[in-house]
């Protein structure tokens, strides 16, 4: 199986190659070539769905070692229940963004940009989970990574973009020296780079701090927690939309992947005190990241913003994981971990249905992504318009989706929290999950608000007049995705019970069995503490709504009159008048954004009598880029200034340097021995 | 036998709660009417607002979505199930795991999800500034309730509402500390919910004011009557929740004959009487505020709600 998987990964890196020699110059060339390697990626990610599906149900454990790589170690791969649950999302949302891509690639104006890049970076992100040394670990690492980021040049002529993707490879390079360290001070002095090593080998206190840190910054910085996000909202945006998909609903699960294989796994039993940074840090990110998306105006931005806001969640779990299993409450803690990873799979579908539907957007509006001008479209793309609006509502985290079964799953975990005996988490932890309930409550608003703007109303521009109906595979692509998020939705227990040898390979507990309770419920600990039960909540409230609308047409009226909107008797309402997103979520602005981003609002009226406009300015600082990015980017820069000097210097000169470091080092060597 | 009984016992439950809700709307009318020296509506009125609304035929505006339509119906579905699945003169039914409390609230902010989504589909300015304040109370009012919940699932030991009720009727609650800062918490989210004075008013003809009928305003007809029922519905839910949260006393628990139920209906009713009074004693007593002071208001619910919870986690006592 192990083996099966590593040819998929080939097969990709197969297509990359042919996708790179092929010269498409006349458009027809193009078009077969979008189709041979979105079909080829699309098949070989379906059968490695297949593949991991297989291993994660039939709990299969299988290692393989390759003479490749380093000489004296060589490629280590190894395929366990963790590596299954991250490769069934990875494939999963592999397939479904080629699927999509059909359709959607064709509007691709440079095609040659995206197309070998593509198939490398699913290969990448296919690797990072199999790998068993730190070696392999880190070059699939970076191949996911640099494939990534020639994909966000995709398009490399407007500025931003150009911006997005120096960022991106700045803080996608000082994530990989993260990792390395962290790598480094795992394999210890003895050099042990197979992670198999490392696991038994037992690491000092210190070391283990100095590990977690470098994970939460390496991976952390991935998968954009705060204050490590600054490149993600530019830089997932900016890849063509099957890729946003990929990188936002995909990557940075593998990215959780790395930090859970580093710290549950390879780093021993957990402290208390390493759950303080992880929740801390996921609180933040959820609550933080939210907001930036409720105050967003660019749909695909907005996107990359709620993605923050998830990891946050995912992070939350994780960190309650890691204090109960610190604690010795290893029930509580699979729940955690359960929650945390049915989250990062919840997300990987709703988001990837969501960047489908921004996709579809932009393909049926020539690229607005604006919502303040865009409306209506629910009466020009029906299809998208239902596929997103499930999407949307599983992100808001409503009944009887799937993104509110895992959250609820994350608020059952809180619950049983108060065991715990020490009292910086007795405080921290209601402070989380206060936050966590925040999050959820204003990614409903974001939502709302992106929904109700971009999708409902009358169109604000004729861009968005003139839209039309998405091609065949994107609609099928997105409709497929929102399927999924009813699903499992409606039947949790599922993706519970598949996630337990998961989490008796990592914490060393499962969860009840739930596939077994009545009517399919969910029942985290017992029947008496909480059950929760999709299915029938979606059943009862279909049922009455049907039952109610059914009684009222037949019994007392079904009369229905066209008329214009009555507004309180205000005529001709024209689509300017509409609120916009910015007026939209203006009450929340106001409320959080002078503490989070020091938002101001000046408004300048003209004095009586005169004609000039009236003036509104708006402001919002992201202060993570102010306090944390801006100086550091500053010293660089001084620093380089200062460097500068050392090239313009006589030879005499240079050769003193010389002399000079020659005496410093043996001087040095000398002083050592 | 004994689950066509319990079959029985439930829907029971669910038609009461759908029967009675109008009937606490008009008495809240009734009393706040009488306070204000106006002879008011007669109690059965909501009643007959409903039977004519549903008669009447719908104008629908010109580039309503199909969107549109369908809210109404599952605005209306999803209330009614959250306040079926509350314990009113029973508890333990036959469907009363179907969602716990947390699952509960969360069917409440799919139903305003919806119907905010609805306010902006037309395009309206008023559908605009009711959906985007609405989403400012619900933005904070959630999380207060989320902790109100996380009070009283540790207090319980379960976020299940039947064995919460059976918890707080036993002795072993007693005085806490806790449970007054989440029935106070509690309270101010339930005004803030059900959009009445001080955060909204439900009787307002002025359209600046609004928040849920500027939601509602391009309602009209039957769809209007799901509405206005969904709302009733929604009042009656956050009673029952305090009654049988705090006010435990008469469910019909273990005994499971008729005259317990019909006991447990008989003080349920009760109970919702006095809220319905005390909630319009309360609401003639106070004036409506500005928006930008509803933050400050339901913040004081979080803020509650945090305190009850960091209290539990220090001691499972207070």
């Amino acid at each position: 199986m192990l083996t099966a998987l590593l040819l998929c990964a080939l097969a990709l890196l197969a297509v990359a190659g042919l996708a790179a020699l092929g010269r498409g110059g006349e458009r027809r060339g193009a078009a077969l070539a979008t189709a041979a390697v979105y079909g080829g990626c699309l098949a070989v990610s379906t059968l490695a769905f297949a593949l991991a599906l297989a291993a994660l149900l039939g709990g299969v454990t299988s290692g393989l070692t390759l003479p490749l790589g380093l000489p004296w170690l060589g490629a280590h791969f190894r395929l366990d229940a963790l590596s299954a649950a991250f490769l069934v999302l990875v494939s999963l949302g592999a397939a479904g963004a080629s699927f999509y891509a059909l359709g959607y690639g064709r509007h691709a104006e440079a095609p040659l940009r995206v197309l070998p890049f593509y198939p490398l970076f699913l290969a990448g992100m296919l690797l990072v989970p199999l790998a068993d040394d730190a070696y392999a670990f880190l070059l699939c690492w970076e191949l996911m990574s640099l494939a990534s980021w020639a994909l966000v040049l995709a398009e490399h002529r407007p500025a931003e973009n150009a911006r997005a993707g120096f960022l991106y490879i700045v803080m996608a390079s000082f994530g990989t020296l993260a990792l390395l360290l962290a790598f480094g001070l795992l394999a210890g002095p003895e050099g042990r780079y197979a992670f198999a090593a490392m696991r038994v080998g037992d690491h000092a206190p210190l070391t283990s701090a100095l590990v977690l840190a470098l994970a939460l910054l390496g991976a952390g910085s991935k998968a954009g927690l705060v204050p490590l996000h600054v490149w993600l909202p530019l830089a997932h945006p900016a890849a063509p939309s099957h890729v946003s998909a990929l990188m936002s609903g995909v990557m940075t699960k593998v990215a959780v992947y790395a930090f859970i294989r580093i710290v549950f796994d390879l780093l021993g039993a957990p402290a208390w005190w390493w759950s303080v940074p992880v929740l801390t840090l996921g609180a933040s990110s959820a609550v933080l990241g939210v907001l930036h998306a409720l105050t967003e105006g660019d749909l695909k931005r907005l996107l990359a913003y709620s993605t923050i806001e998830n990891i946050g969640v995912v992070f939350i779990g994780l960190g309650l994981a890691l204090a109960f299993r610190a604690d010795g409450h290893l029930g509580a803690a699979a729940l955690a971990l359960v929650a945390a990873l049915f989250h990062a799979f919840n997300h990987t579908l709703f988001k990837s249905a969501l960047f489908y539907g921004a996709g579809a957007v932009l393909a049926a509006t020539h690229g607005e992504r604006d919502i303040e001008r865009l409306g209506g479209l629910i009466h020009r793309m029906p299809v998208s318009s239902a596929a997103v609006l499930v999407a949307a509502m599983a992100a808001a985290a409503l009944p009887p989706l799937n993104g509110f079964a895992s959250e609820w799953l994350a608020f059952q975990a809180i619950l049983v929290s108060p065991d715990l005996p020490q009292w910086a988490l007795k405080f921290l932890i209601p402070t989380v999950g206060t936050l966590l309930a925040l999050a959820a409550a204003l990614a409903a608003s974001c939502f709302l608000r992106a929904y109700g703007i971009a999708w409902l109303g009358r169109p604000r521009s004729a861009a968005a007049a003139e839209a039309a109906e998405t091609d065949r595979f994107s609609g099928a692509a997105m409709a497929g995705f929102a399927v999924l998020c009813v699903l499992f939705g409606l039947f949790p227990g599922a993706a519970v019970d598949a996630l337990a040898p998961v989490t008796e390979r990592l914490v060393g507990a499962r969860m009840p069995a739930q596939l077994g309770e009545a009517w399919l419920s969910i029942v985290p600990i017992a029947d008496s503490r909480s059950s929760y039960n999709g299915l029938l909540v979606f059943l009862f409230v279909v049922a009455s709504a049907v039952i109610a609308a059914a009684a009222i047409h037949r019994l007392a009226s079904r009369a229905l009159r066209r008329a214009p909107p009555w507004d309180c008797g205000f005529p001709r309402l024209a689509p300017s008048m509409q609120y916009t997103g910015a007026s939209l979520s203006q009450p929340l602005r106001r409320v959080f954004g002078p503490v989070v981003f020091r938002a101001r609002e000046t408004v300048e009226m003209p004095p009586p009598g005169s004609v000039a406009p009236a003036r509104i300015v708006r402001e919002r600082r992201d202060l993570a880029w102010e306090f944390l990015y801006a100086p550091v980017g500053r010293a660089v820069g001084r620093a380089a200034e200062l460097l500068n000097h050392l090239q313009f210097l006589t030879i005499r000169r240079y050769l003193v340097f010389v002399f000079l470091s020659l005496v410093l080092l043996l001087l040095g060597l000398g002083l050592w021995s | 036998m004994v689950l066509i009984g319990e079959l029985a016992a439930q829907a029971a439950q669910m038609l009461l709660v759908l029967l009675v809700a109008p009937l606490l709307t008009g008495l809240v009318r009734k009393v706040k009417a009488r306070l204000q020296r106006r002879r008011g509506p007669p109690l059965l009125q909501p009643y007959r607002d409903l039977r004519r609304l549903i008669g009447k035929e719908v104008v629908l505006a010109e580039n309503a979505s199909w969107l549109f339509r369908v809210v109404p119906y599952l605005v209306f579905s999803a209330t009614w199930v959250a306040a079926a699945l509350v314990p009113t003169f029973a508890t333990g039914l036959l469907f009363s795991w179907t969602g716990d409390l947390i699952a509960i609230i969360a069917l409440l902010a799919t139903a305003r999800f919806l119907l905010q989504l609805a306010a902006l589909d037309i395009g309206t300015s008023f559908g605009g500034i009711g959906a985007s304040r609405e989403s400012l109370i619900a933005s904070l009012a959630e999380p207060a309730t989320i902790m109100i919940v996380f009070t009283i699932a540790l207090i319980a030991g379960s976020t299940q509402l039947s064995h919460i009720a059976a918890f707080m009727g036993s002795e072993q609650v007693g005085l806490r500390v806790s449970l007054a800062f989440a029935l106070v918490a509690l309270v101010i989210v339930a005004i803030a919910e059900n959009a009445r004075i001080p955060v909204d008013n439900p009787a307002t003809h002025l359209e600046l004011t609004m928040v849920h009928e500027a939601m509602v305003l391009e309602y009209s007809g039957r769809h209007l009557a799901m509405i206005e029922a969904a709302a009733s519905v929604k009042l009656l839910f956050h009673l029952s929740l305090i009654a049988c949260i705090f006010f435990p006393f008469g469910l019909a628990q273990e005994g499971r004959d008729l005259l317990a139920y019909a006991a447990g209906a008989g003080l349920w009713l009760a109970k919702l009487a006095a809220g319905g009074v005390l909630l319009a004693m309360f609401e003639t007593s106070i004036a409506k505020m500005r928006v930008f002071r509803v933050p400050g208001f339901l913040g004081a619910a979080l803020m509650l709600g945090l305190l009850a919870t960091l209290l539990l986690f220090i001691s499972r006592s207070l």
